[in-house]
């Protein structure tokens, strides 16, 4: 590292040392392949956000007026598959997570930057497929490609869907192996286990998920696509096939992908709450330790997507259990990050509105999740709005509420500028407002009735309906907001300081945005969140004299 | 306190907007369950966001360079924010567990009513074999068990003024069972994502009073005989007589068959219930008896699901010793039958054993069009 030291020019760094477009093609370094993930993640959560305007739409009224049936069964099946493989399961990850990871441990790359350029290459095809499969008939199914119907009956594209997925799985599956061995080999001198980020905790643990779980989702989507292609009777009765078979080995990846999905917000929050209430997070051990808990419980719970089944009772009950008991650490996560603000100095900038916003919402998510996992309760709501209000609470209010707070906290060390407070605090809020008024009326759709993935419906379910699309549409504006005030930053931002925010973590040590090789200096590296140390006056020391008075920030 | 809340719900509820109504014995029970959940998500919601706001705004950053200071050291808050979770975690567990195996557990005065679903229509068969199209009619105050099936895909039962929903799978038959309080019209819902017409694949479940229920059968004839009798003349016609009577060596003997245990050639052995028997004849390689060979054709695409159902019926009803073949081959059997009348009633419209696929599909059609 010193060796970069010496050759260390301040005015150049990894955004501006070369703006060829091959530079950024065939870029081995970490922090452009971020970049290069986050154009692609945005561009997904457009098509994805697309679809979900087109359903709302079709659902202010109960004619189901607007889309055919089998354009409205396209719509909400694109929505899903597009929202959850291409931008949900790779956006903290494969954006966050590979500008952070190696800057995070202290490292000058992942250990294997070929393989890193390699997964996004990866996940461009498998993007690619599913925009050709959306373009030559879409796919009708379902994101969860339920058998028979998957297999034998339905007309549109699903052999394509289903190998994009499976191409998409050695994306995430080559991503995780990657950081794995990053956190395992390549952290600086003294930085132990038990002084790591816990946003790299929640990677370690998303990692493990994405290596151990995604090869089953792959080869079970291939054998429902072998059915159909071949006629191999696996899933279909009428061939000798098991169809309650395909729910296992689905559910057996896509719970844990929900954890693939929400471990890196919790991440994201840790480090968001520690570093605007510049305090060391409470219950730090407990979090770190319990995200590679729940990581393994997430593997033996999965048929709680299956009460309705017709699955034995005995069955039913030790999923509900197990449910339940995974349930608990979540509880205390919640109440640790709340508890940690306690004797704070709690700074109300953009990234911690997003942050507690998080709190909220996941919290109400996280109870409708025990509801649901309650036996006789769940009977009753399965495959009604309630679960669609649930899982966005989780993942919309959850994981996205997640990115955007990592967003906009690490924005100015990705770009070396600041955007603008005010316009953002006001996206941060519309956010939080049309969230809530987009996917509450759903809770109570669901608990009258309202099947899911329902084109048409009865009058009674309308006025729930009406309130739901148009708080869709204040959320739509806050999604699109960052969209403008960020990309002014990139160009028109003021410079960012290497710590604009004064926080305690060794990514803000290095300037902003970065050098090639991530540090100039070693790192110092001190407990986690150790608000404590002299290194973190000196530097608020240090950044108070850039900012003029009246722009401190005092939150 | 519980007990007090299910009394007097109803009549709240059923003046509540944005909620459905609570129509069956069991939609009490579940209502009971969701609010005291409510409550306690309520006031959980109630401390935590409260403590987020009195945080934010107690410490508050007051200056540019205040920290927050050193690790915050309160194991007790670790323990009691893991215990209080956990303890309502299991009893709400336990409770809805309770629940769970009420719905699951048909009781046993329960009547016997058959549904089919299939893209994109429920029918319905009610005991003595009158048929619906995506209506049901039942008697309230009794509890009533739906054996059902699909034809295709899967589908769900789901109707919310009772809080019963049951995924319809197809190759095997679950059930479910309600017990209507109320009389009326009440919506029901296919729940499972089933292709095109998913969201129209809706009907109702119209609840009489018991006097009401019982004129309306009298009134509408059934168009074609009870399900046994149907299913003993499947039985003759496709032929199943020449081997299962009892004295061939050929196939087992079905008397006393149902509910009982088979020991099959792997060596497993498996309850003779209803998924059991229709497997039998539609796969019957599957799950040989032992000490038999394996001979008998499938019967896949020869039977209509329907037909499924009447035969199983029929071996239902075989008890005592199994009598032996009657003297004529099936073929006079079957001649005896089509010879029964030529106005082609549906019900004595049998397959014929020559071509039977598209028999069965006439038939099939037939009797719905019957039913509708
Ligand atoms: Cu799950
Ligand atoms: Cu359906």
């Amino acid at each position: 590292m010193s060796a970069h030291a010496e050759s260390y020019d301040p005015n150049v760094n990894y955004l501006n040392r070369d703006w060829s477009l091959k530079s950024w093609l065939l870029t081995l370094d970490h922090k452009r392949i971020a970049w290069l993930y986050l154009i692609s993640v945005s561009v997904f959560f457009a098509i994805g956000g697309f679809f979900a305007m087109l359903i709302r739409m079709e659902l202010l009224t109960p004619q189901g007026d607007l889309l055919s049936p089998d354009t409205y069964n396209r719509v909400f099946t694109q929505h899903g598959v597009v929202m959850i493989f291409l931008f949900l399961i790779p956006s903290i990850p494969a954006v966050l997570g590979n500008f952070l990871v190696p800057l995070m441990v202290g490292a000058v790359d992942v250990a294997f930057p070929r393989l890193n350029l390699l997964s996004w290459y990866i996940y461009t095809v498998a993007g690619i497929l599913v925009i050709l499969a959306l373009i030559t008939g879409g796919v009708d199914t379902g994101w969860t490609f339920y058998t028979p119907l998957s297999s034998t009956y339905a007309n549109s594209q699903v052999m394509l869907v289903a190998i994009a997925v499976f191409v998409n799985g050695f994306a995430s599956i080559l991503t995780g192996l990657n950081f794995l061995v990053t956190i395992h080999t390549m952290r600086a001198k003294n930085l132990t286990w038990g002084k790591l980020p816990l946003f790299i905790w929640a990677m370690y643990a998303t990692s493990l998920i994405n290596v151990l779980g995604t090869p089953v989702v792959a080869i079970t989507l291939l054998m429902a696509g072998a059915e159909r292609v071949l006629g191999l009777g696996i899933f279909d009765p009428a061939l000798g096939g098991d169809p309650i078979l395909f729910q296992h080995l689905f559910w057996f990846y896509s719970h844990p992908a929900v954890y693939i999905m929400i471990l890196p917000a919790f991440g994201v929050i840790s480090e968001l709450i520690a570093a605007f209430s510049r305090k060391k997070i409470f219950g730090y051990t407990f979090i770190a330790a319990s995200s590679v808990g729940i990581a393994i419980l997430g593997f033996i719970v999965w048929a709680h997507h299956m009460f309705t089944t017709g699955m034995s009772a005995y069955a039913a009950t030790v999923f509900s259990a197990l449910t339940m008991l995974i349930a608990v650490p979540t509880a205390v996560k919640v109440i640790n990050w709340t508890a940690t603000m306690y004797q704070g100095s709690v700074s109300w900038e953009t990234p911690m509105l997003y942050a507690v916003g998080f709190l909220g919402l996941f919290l109400i998510g996280g109870l409708t999740g025990v509801m649901l996992a309650t036996l006789g309760l769940d009977i009753h709501v399965h495959d009604t709005y309630f679960v669609v209000a649930h899982f966005h609470y989780v993942m919309v209010g959850g994981a996205i509420m997640g990115f955007l707070g990592g967003i906009h906290y690490w924005w100015p060390k990705m770009t070396g500028r600041l955007y603008n407070g005010s316009i953002s605090k006001v996206s941060a809020i519309l956010v939080f407002v049309g969230f809530n008024l987009t996917f509450f009326p759903q809770f109570l759709l669901g608990y009258m009735g309202m099947p899911r993935r329902y084109h048409a419906y009865p009058e009674e379910f309308q006025a729930l309906n009406v309130f739901s699309t148009a708080g869709a549409t204040v959320l739509g504006l806050g999604y699109i907001l960052p969209a403008f005030y960020l990309t002014y930053s990139l160009f028109k931002g003021e410079k960012a300081p290497a710590n604009p925010w004064g926080a305690m973590s060794i990514e803000w040590q290095t300037p902003s945005p970065p050098p090639l090789h991530n540090f100039v200096t070693p790192p110092v590296i001190t407990e986690p969140y150790d608000y404590e140390h002299e290194l973190i006056k000196e530097q608020i020391a240090e950044l108070k004299k850039h900012v003029k008075p009246q722009e401190v920030p005092l939150g | 306190m519980i007990e007090m809340l299910k009394g007097y719900l109803p009549e709240m509820l059923d003046n509540l907007p944005l909620f459905p109504p609570q129509a069956s014995t069991m939609a009490g029970e579940v209502d009971a369950l969701t609010f005291v959940w409510t409550a306690i998500s309520l006031v959980s919601t109630v401390i935590i966001v409260a403590a987020i706001i009195f945080f934010m705004v107690r410490y508050r950053r007051r200056s540019f360079d205040e920290l927050g200071g050193g690790e915050l050291h309160a194991p007790m808050v670790e323990v009691v924010s893991m215990a209080i979770p956990f303890v309502i975690c299991m009893a709400m567990f336990v409770w809805g567990a309770k629940i769970f195996i009420d719905l699951e557990r048909t009781p046993k005065n329960a009547v016997e009513y058959l549904a089919f679903g299939k893209q994109w229509m429920w029918k319905y068969q009610h005991p003595n074999g009158l048929r619906e199209i995506n209506n049901l009619t039942v008697p309230v105050d009794t509890p009533i068990q739906l054996t059902m099936t699909s034809e295709d895909v899967i589908h769900s039962f789901f109707v919310p003024a009772f809080r019963v929903k049951q995924d319809v799978l197809p190759g095997r038959y679950t059930t479910i069972w309600f017990e209507a309080t109320k009389t009326g019209v009440f919506r029901m819902f296919c729940a499972e994502y089933c292709g095109s017409e998913h969201s129209l694949m809706g009907g109702k479940v119209t609840v009489l009073p018991k006097n009401e229920y019982d004129a309306w059968l009298r009134q509408e004839e059934p168009e074609r005989a009870d399900p046994v009798s149907s299913g003993e003349q499947l039985f003759t016609s496709l032929s199943c007589t020449t081997c299962h009577t009892g004295d061939s060596p050929r196939g087992p003997a079905l008397h006393n068959l149902f509910g009982s245990e088979v020991k099959l050639a792997s060596g497993e052995s498996v309850t003779a219930d209803e998924t059991y028997i229709r497997d039998s004849i539609v796969n019957p390689r599957s799950q040989i008896k032992e000490g038999y060979a394996a001979l008998m054709p499938t019967f896949e695409g020869q039977v209509s699901e329907e037909q499924l159902r009447d035969i199983i019926a029929y071996i239902r009803t075989l008890e005592g010793p199994p009598v032996a073949a009657p003297a004529g081959s099936d073929a006079e059997v079957a001649l005896a039958i089509s010879a029964d009348g030529p106005s082609a009633e549906p019900k004595t419209t049998v397959p014929n054993s020559t071509e039977p696929t598209e028999a069965a599909l006439s038939y099939a059609s037939a009797a719905m069009v019957g039913g509708q």
